[in-house]
């Protein structure tokens, strides 16, 4: 990869050697009643459905899509946090479903999947100095200790621009932004091939926010990480990712080169995302409006379009056939049966 | 920041600020949240308060409707709101002025709603205690707003509790409270923060409607720029509990002149920018404990410094509507 900050004209469909594919991974959540016979629950939440992509090393692929619509649901799953329902998880030339997640914590492979949660900052565990939350993977992973752990600790603090003398202080002695790369360390001090980021800048001012993109990219460049990029914020995953996957309650409705799908969205659930983020250029007079919130997520109807009811475009057939993801010119897809080729 | 020439237009301005000044005493020291705030928001006018988290921008809210906490307390200057001084206002008649004429709403709406009582009889509850309406009236009136906030099916909704709806619908309850008693003055606290961008335009469309058919004021408080540059017809940037510069919307994001302002608009993503052109801002706000703040709380982050800026600070008026707190703006 270049030294170029940004996005880079990549193959949107992932190309070269894959570090990541996963196929048809579903994860649902038994809730409501049990029956008392059969001690089976009745109703499921489909949090995750059918989900198939891939991620190419040193690619960042980010997700979008409303709150609830299963994207952190999707990052646990991929980072082996928790099982699927079903479905395929490969991880470089190895199927990793099988595992099961608590088995998976002992793997030799754990360290070569990070995960920096929501919230980074706040889930540092408040009685761990910057130092001890650092090394605590590499101690747990690679069982790392005395002067060889600190000058990991060291080097990773060092690589997230931390300044060596806040590695000393407790969580609530650091600014959000010190936290966030705090957070961050201690995601990548184990190495890892692929870095997973769910919403980490969502609680950082603009200003913390740039410093963290940009050490990200940085990071990108001199360890060839690949990321997985979640976040509420589409301007910047225009920003830092290369391609884009667009969810809608549990599944995915569209899929492209970041750019692309923001500047020409197939989908008309992207659309109306996409309309709704507030531009500094100021009101679009076309800015179309999505009303009403979406479905319940338990149990949907397995032959309609999640969208349906909502979409300002649906059709009764919408309501009895789900639409599939298809493909489309500029290695883009969507999951809609009115999506047409993006004009030139 | 003496002689305060607050920008809208003083004959149709609802809520006057001058000189406001607000101070927290804690076991730490005494941190000087506000100095000497000035601004003022007129008929059907939303202005934008925007700004780094601590800057000041909920303390200006609060102190103005009278909810600092006990540690917090109003150190000088002036707010009037429709010609009543909020200032030295009695706690009775705070909270009399908070129900009826000027209304506030907050970042997180269901924690701001009563979980144990149905939507409808909340926003009846406030038709009740300050427009004087009857049980019946109020029951009928709170459907009635709710449809005006986009509710669907608002006479089934009124009987549902905070946590059988979603964020959305909570805010935009909040807002069908905030508005009932039909308030010169509303003050949104980062009213969409947490909520999806979809919902959010969906709300922010709400407020802007609300706005413009009563004629209300709305301060629109937010750390997001792109919102306020949708949403507001003038900004006022505040850094460290000063407001450092305040102008119409487009004047502002065009032609920022409080270095302040410029590294705010460097560090915010746009729709086309790439990230190697966006700029971080250097340092961090000062301590507001300190003692010797200097009169420009940007200066030890600013590159444009000079000796002059240690005199102190008096509002600039560039142009017309257009001020800055700055002895070398760009
Ligand atoms: N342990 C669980 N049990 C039952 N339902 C769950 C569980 N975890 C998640 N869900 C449900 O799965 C769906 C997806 O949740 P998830 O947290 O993945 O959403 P998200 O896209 O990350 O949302 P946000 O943007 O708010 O973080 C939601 O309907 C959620 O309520
Ligand atoms: N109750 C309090 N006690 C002491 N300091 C406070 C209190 N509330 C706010 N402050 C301080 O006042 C300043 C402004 O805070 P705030 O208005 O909440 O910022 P913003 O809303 O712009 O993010 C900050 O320095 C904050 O720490
Ligand atoms: S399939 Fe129908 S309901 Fe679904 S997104 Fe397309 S047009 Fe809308
Ligand atoms: S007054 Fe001086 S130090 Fe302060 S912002 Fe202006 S140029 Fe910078
Ligand atoms: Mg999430
Ligand atoms: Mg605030």
């Amino acid at each position: 990869m270049s030294g170029q900050i940004g996005n880079q004209p990549t193959p949107p469909e992932a190309e070269g050697p894959l570090l990541l594919d996963i196929a048809e991974v579903s994860k649902r959540f038994p809730v409501g009643k049990t029956g008392w016979l059969s001690g089976k629950s009745h109703s499921l939440v489909h949090a995750v459905d059918d989900v198939s992509l891939t991620l190419a090393r040193g690619e960042t692929l980010g997700l979008v899509g409303e709150s609830g619509c299963g994207k952190s649901t999707l990052v646990r799953l991929l980072a082996r946090l928790t099982d699927p329902t079903s479905g395929s998880i490969r991880f470089g030339t190895r199927e990793l479903s099988a595992i099961p997640a608590k088995d998976f914590a002992r793997d030799p492979d754990r360290a070569r999947i990070q995960i920096v949660f929501q919230d980074a900052g706040e889930s540092i565990n408040p009685r761990f100095t910057a130092a001890d939350a650092i090394a605590d993977p590499l101690r747990q992973l690679q069982g790392l200790t005395g002067d060889t752990l600190r000058q990991k600790v060291e080097e990773a603090a060092t690589l997230c621009g931390l300044p060596l003398e806040l590695l000393a202080r407790f969580p609530h002695q650091l600014s959000g932004g010190q936290r966030a790369r705090v957070g961050i360390a201690r995601a990548i001090g184990p190495r890892p091939d692929l870095l997973v980021l769910d919403e980490p800048t969502a609680a950082l001012d603009v200003s913390v926010q740039v410093t963290i993109l940009q050490l990200l990219v940085s990071l990108r460049e001199s360890l060839g990480i690949s990321y997985v990029f979640v976040s509420h914020d589409l301007n910047v995953v225009r920003l830092l990712c290369d391609r884009v996957v667009v969810m809608y309650l549990g599944r995915i409705v569209e899929v492209g080169p970041a750019r692309a799908v923001f500047d020409a969205p197939l989908h008309p659930y992207t659309r109306g995302l996409v309309a709704a983020v507030p531009r500094l250029d100021g009101v679009r007079a076309d800015a179309l409006r999505l009303v009403g919130d979406p479905k319940s997520p338990i149990d949907p109807d397995p032959n309609a379009c999640r969208f349906h009811g909502r979409c300002p475009i649906g059709t009764d057939r919408c309501g009895v056939e789900m639409p599939e993801l298809r493909r489309f010119a500029g290695g883009r897809q969507a999951a809609c049966h009115y999506a047409e080729e993006a004009p030139a | 920041m003496s002689a305060a020439t607050p920008a809208a237009a003083a004959s149709q301005s609802v809520l006057d600020v001058t000189d406001f000044s607000v101070e927290f005493r804690t076991r730490a020291g005494i941190v000087r949240a506000l100095d000497r705030v000035a601004f003022s928001v007129g008929r059907g006018e939303t202005m934008a308060l925007v700004g780094e988290s601590g800057s000041g921008k909920s303390v200006t809210a609060y102190a103005l409707l009278g909810l600092l906490d006990a540690a917090g307390r109003i150190t000088g200057g002036s707010a009037r709101l429709e010609g009543t001084e909020l200032t030295s206002a009695s706690p009775a008649a705070l909270s009399a002025i908070r129900g009826k004429r000027a209304a506030m709403i907050f970042q997180n709406p269901r924690a701001a709603l009563n979980p144990i009582r149905n939507v409808g009889k909340q926003i009846g509850d406030v038709l009740r205690r300050h427009a004087g309406l009857g049980a019946r009236a109020a029951a009928a009136e709170a459907i009635e707003m709710l449809r005006a906030v986009g509710i669907p099916d608002p006479a089934r909704r009124a009987g549902a509790y905070p946590f059988e709806l979603s964020g959305g619908m909570c805010q935009r309850v909040m807002i069908a409270i905030a508005v009932a008693t039909r308030p010169a003055l509303l003050i949104a606290d980062e009213p969409t923060t947490g909520l999806d961008v979809t919902t959010q335009a969906v709300v922010m469309d709400i407020m802007g409607r609300l706005a413009a058919e009563t004629g209300m004021a709305t301060i629109l408080i937010t750390h997001d720029l792109a919102l306020a540059a949708e949403r507001s017809g003038r900004i006022a940037v505040m850094h460290a509990g000063h407001i450092v510069e305040d102008a119409p919307t487009k004047t502002l994001l065009l032609y920022p002149r409080h270095p302040y302002t410029r590294r705010l608009l460097a560090a915010t993503p746009t729709a086309a920018g790439n990230l190697a052109d966006l700029r971080s801002i250097p340092g961090n706000l000062p301590d507001l404990r300190r003692d010797d703040l200097p009169p420009c709380r940007f200066a030890a982050r600013c590159d444009r410094r000079l000796p002059a800026c240690e005199a102190p600070m008096q509002w600039r008026e560039l142009e017309p509507h257009h001020r800055v707190a700055c002895w070398n703006p760009a």
